[in-house]
């Protein structure tokens, strides 16, 4: 019988929202609150302004396999994540963890710009758990997987460029020697190259015998390094098994249809005080269907937001457009929309709505991220990656860009072009 | 399960007050020897005048001290020259106030660790005032210095000053703890503790001696952690009457302030990475 590394057993977190939330609270608020009622009776909280970001969530990991956690955005991932590291406390359940742990939430995690690097290699070692003789008896050889030129070593980090500094980070962090390593989206960083030089580590390290847990949004990265994977949504699993059933159905159910999102409660939106997202939908065409519009046709994107404090600058609505491959199409800013906005007195919901011409598109899905932004100095007060998606269906009717051509039709958009042909006179 | 492996973790919701959990701040020693590592280099690095920063506090407040407050008759000890009369009062002032502001501090200003990673979290305010004790023994040097200037021999109990250093440290880090753990929620902290401090000033005997404190504000007075403190640095390096009775008073003072501190700490320390 295998051994356990990890039990989780009904683990579960609950955040209070409201004015618990406030990260800047100020003493005076809880003092006039006592004031305010000062025989104790403080106003009761309902239990509507608490959200569980994880919920009765159980497994049991084997020591020596790599397990994969995938789900959308605030599908508890991360606390999960935060909860097995120990740097947050569950509210409910328990979990036990059978070796030496370490956990890898970001990449260069205890870096001091002003340090050389390296005294970052032995300050982010201690950081991440190291030993001193244990980072000692490592440098050379992080030094080397980081691939930076020695000479650079003593310069500080703050003149490296970003890439240098992310394969520093990664470099120490590849060398951690705990029996147990919860990793979170690290691998997003970093060029191309880089990123494929990471995985390899990575699935180096799950086949030592090590026991790796792994969030993730990139699925290649996910079936590469994960033979079993855990899906959340809402704070809890909804699919634990291999990796290519759970993956199969977290891009089915999940991402692949979802093509309206709507935040009721404006504490629970992504937002900050100057503006927060309401709602953002693809605007179903007449007898169309919002989840698949045809390559033919116009697609509107409606946003609503709500502009919280008035000032100087005009909050407006910006939409990042990407495809399965993750490319970026384009980015699209309501400027124009700001004369709208001027000289607003109160809070005010906003609604936009941008059209993307018909003929235009590529064939396949494409998500959508939404922001509402300014742009003196550029400040996104709320985003929402991959918030939407949709899927463009050419029918090839003959009519489109393709005309009767058929087969395999490359390139990231597929505008319909003017072409001027004529028999020139000679 | 292997015999030799550790005990496991177990992660479960924590409710009540724990201990002083000493055996895992023992286990993360390294990571505290290279926080305070980094503070002190990050702390000196773009700096011109460096580690000369850590005497330059005291012998300039001592100057400004001297100019005004020197020629106030009786305010310092009779046949003590004033300057050294201050300096000694302000070496472990300076200790204290600078570990105060670092150990309140030391939270919030490494919240990317405390969102990040886990470790023990009462190593923050604890590397914070380690590293400012190595400006202390600088500075204890000039004090030492000072007084060959002035002709004055330093007596056996100079040896002394290691642990009323620690003493100062202490009480810091017994008022640095509460103020840490309260600053994650309300950053208040941030801006009420300069002025702690300047308030602070005033009610230790620093500039003054307590000679000039009212009988019958005697009792309130040595509650002040740092009164018997500075005293007993007094007697320590300069002389005088040996002041038991109020190191006594000072010294149950921060134990108990520390003691309870450090219980809060750890009761609220679990919420520090979602509140921070």
């Amino acid at each position: 019988m295998p051994e356990v590394a990890i039990t989780a057993e009904h683990l579960g977190k609950r955040f209070r929202l409201g004015r618990d939330q406030d990260p800047y609270g100020r003493l005076s608020e809880v003092l006039s609150g006592i004031i305010r009622a000062p025989f104790g009776r403080q106003v009761k909280r309902t239990s509507a302004t608490d959200f569980w970001a994880l919920r009765d969530v159980s497994f049991e990991i084997e020591a020596g396999s790599a397990v994969g956690i995938i789900g959308r955005n605030g599908a508890g991932k991360s606390t999960l994540l935060k909860i097995l590291s120990r740097i947050t406390s569950p509210t409910s359940g328990t979990a036990t963890l059978h070796g030496r742990i370490a956990s890898l939430l970001e990449v260069g995690t205890g870096f001091h710009p002003e340090l050389s690097g390296t005294e970052n290699i032995y300050l982010s070692g201690a950081v991440l758990g190291m030993r001193r003789a244990e980072i000692r008896r490592n440098f050379d050889e992080i030094v080397n997987f980081s691939g930076i030129d020695p000479q650079f070593l003593d310069t500080p980090v703050k003149r490296y460029s970003s890439g240098m500094q992310v394969r520093l980070g990664f470099a120490v962090a590849a060398h951690l020697e705990s029996e147990i390593l919860l990793v979170d989206e690290v691998l997003a960083v970093g060029d191309a190259n880089f990123q494929a030089k990471c995985i390899g580590k990575m699935s180096e390290i799950g086949r030592s015998g090590r026991t790796v847990l792994f969030v993730s949004h990139s699925m290649p990265a996910v079936l590469r390094l994960c033979s079993r994977v855990i899906l959340l949504d809402g704070g809890s699993v909804v699919s634990d098994g291999p990796s290519h059933a759970a993956i199969r159905r977290y891009l089915e159910s999940d991402l692949g249809r979802t093509s309206e999102r709507r935040w009721d409660a404006p504490d629970h939106a992504p937002g900050d005080t100057v503006a927060r997202l309401r709602s953002v939908r693809v605007v179903a065409p007449r007898g169309g269907s919002a989840e698949e519009v045809d390559i033919r046709q116009p697609v509107e994107i409606e946003v609503e937001y709500w502009v919280l404090t008035p000032s100087e600058q005009q909050p407006t609505a910006n939409l990042a457009f990407w495809n399965d491959a993750g490319v970026c199409l384009f980015i699209s800013n309501d400027w124009r929309g700001r004369d709208v906005i001027t000289g607003l007195s109160e809070p005010t919901l906003i609604r936009s709505t941008c059209t993307i011409p018909g003929n235009f598109l590529a064939e396949g899905r494409v998500l959508v991220t939404v922001a509402v932004s300014t742009f003196n100095p550029p400040t996104a007060h709320a985003i929402e990656r991959d918030a939407i998606a949709f899927h463009v269906i050419d029918r090839s009717e003959g009519d489109g860009v393709r005309g009767d051509a058929s087969g395999e039709w490359p390139g990231a958009i597929r505008p319909l072009l003017e072409w001027r042909t004529i028999l020139p006179a000679d | 399960m292997r015999p030799t492996a550790p005990a496991p973790t177990v992660i479960r919701p924590s409710t009540g007050w724990l201990g002083l959990g000493v055996p895992e701040l023992w286990a993360f020693r390294d990571l505290a020897y290279f926080l305070v590592w980094r503070d002190l280099k990050v702390r000196y690095k773009q700096t011109a005048f460096g580690a000369a920063w850590a005497v330059l506090q005291p012998v300039l407040l001592m100057v400004v001290f001297s100019a005004f407050l020197g020629r106030i008759a009786g305010i310092g000890a009779s046949g003590v020259p004033y300057p050294l009369f201050a300096l000694a009062g302000l070496v472990p002032w300076t200790l204290f106030s600078q570990s105060l502001n670092g150990a309140a501090n030391s939270l919030v200003n490494n919240q990317n660790l405390i969102s990040k990673v886990y470790f023990p979290r009462l190593l923050l305010p604890l590397s914070a005032v380690a590293s400012f004790v190595v400006d202390f023994l600088i500075a204890a040097v000039v004090l030492l210095l000072a007084m060959l200037l002035f002709g004055w021999a330093p007596r056996s109990t100079f040896l002394l000053v290691p642990f009323l250093g620690l003493l100062a440290v202490f009480a810091a880090l017994a008022v640095g703890v509460w103020l840490a753990a309260i600053n994650v929620r309300y950053r208040d902290v941030k801006y009420a503790v300069p002025f702690l401090v300047q308030l602070w000033l005033f009610a230790s005997p620093v500039a003054y001696s307590d000679a000039l404190v009212p009988p019958q504000l005697r009792l309130v007075f040595s509650l002040n952690p740092m009164a018997g403190v500075i005293d007993a640095f007094r007697w320590a390096t300069l002389g005088g009457s040996r002041p038991d009775g109020s190191i006594l008073t000072s010294a149950i003072a921060i134990a108990v302030i520390l003691l309870g501190g450090i219980a809060y700490f750890r009761r609220v320390e679990r919420n520090f990475a979602d509140t921070i």
